[in-house]
């Protein structure tokens, strides 16, 4: 019985440095509502600071990841994700960048091709001239 | 000449993106809980702390709950619109005193003038946290099935109560 007193209470920090993990992962990639550049774990912010105290007791009370996530957007809504997820409505977001990229290529590569000079067809007079003062 | 159109074309696009862009408030974030449940609380009254409410109590009315607290400047500024929208009659106003010290919130009432039905105390802000309150004052148009039907997010001004709370509750009312 002491023994097992003994691992599990040594155990404990392990576990609470689980949720310190978790904590710290999802305080990333959470926003903070008042200052909405930042994310939950830079921002000062009061309501930041209880977000923050949210996810700690939600992860403590044995909630996954994904269901502290979504128990802040089903009140906040996607923008409290820092990272916008990948929606019907959010295609073009992500989309974009790279659309604008191919088709900055494509006009590029339209108008280096007009910019070649087109080469001349050489009579057989000045084939012969022009083999001439190769030689 | 079709080179000269296209290149408009796109400039047109982009100054139109441009124009709707920056008409666009980046810090009203909608909320998602426009047609849900008002989520559910039961906290202490702030003028009589060993009684309590719940938003149950008010089922079958059409009601405005209004989130405020004495350290906030833009919940003075709009006192006077709440409070006139009160006096109006048309829905009860409840308020939600929001992370507040009682004895701040109190002085605040007596200086300022008390319009609401009723004032909850949300001491901790967890029930403000479930309404998605993120700044103070927000606003909430509640209907008589207890859904949220309008969320306003900062100050209330008197247009904004003309142009969207008004109509809002004469629908809500007469249905």
């Amino acid at each position: 019985m002491k023994r097992a007193l003994v691992i599990l209470a040594l155990a404990l920090p392990c576990w609470a440095q689980d949720i310190e993990h978790r904590a710290a992962a999802l305080e990333r990639e959470l926003r903070c509502l008042v200052c909405q550049n930042q994310t939950l774990a830079d921002s000062n912010a009061p309501l930041a600071v209880d977000l923050r105290n949210q996810v700690r007791e939600q992860l403590a009370a044995g909630k996954s990841d994904t269901e502290v996530v979504d128990y802040l957007v089903a009140r906040y809504g996607d923008f409290v994700r820092y990272r916008p997820p990948l929606k019907a409505a959010t295609v073009l977001l992500w989309a974009g960048p790279f659309l604008f990229v191919l088709a900055g290529f494509y006009l590029l590569i339209r108008f280096l091709r007009r910019r070649r000079v087109p080469v001349p067809e050489l009579t057989s007079a000045e084939r012969e001239r022009a083999a001439k003062l190769l030689e | 000449m079709k080179r000269a159109a296209w290149t408009l074309g796109v400039f047109v696009a982009l100054v139109v993106l441009l124009a709707v862009g920056l008409r666009l408030n980046p810090r009203e974030v909608p909320s998602p809980l426009i047609g849900k449940p008002a989520p559910a609380f039961d906290l202490p009254l702030l003028m009589t702390p060993d009684k309590r409410f719940s938003e149950r109590e008010m089922l079958g009315q059409v009601w405005i709950l209004n989130v405020w607290a004495s350290w906030c400047p833009p919940c003075l500024v709009e006192h006077p619109v709440v409070t006139r929208m009160a006096q109006s009659g048309m829905a009860p106003v409840v308020g939600l005193n929001y992370k507040d010290a009682r004895e701040e919130a109190l002085p605040w009432l007596a200086r300022n003038g008390n319009p609401y039905r009723l004032i909850v105390y949300d001491a901790d802000g967890r029930i403000g946290i479930d309404y998605g309150v993120y700044g103070v004052p927000e606003t909430y148009v509640i209907d008589r099935k207890g859904v949220i039907r309008y969320k306003h997010i900062g100050p209330l001004t008197a247009d904004v109560v003309q142009a969207k709370v008004v109509p809002l509750v004469q629908q809500l009312t007469g249905q």
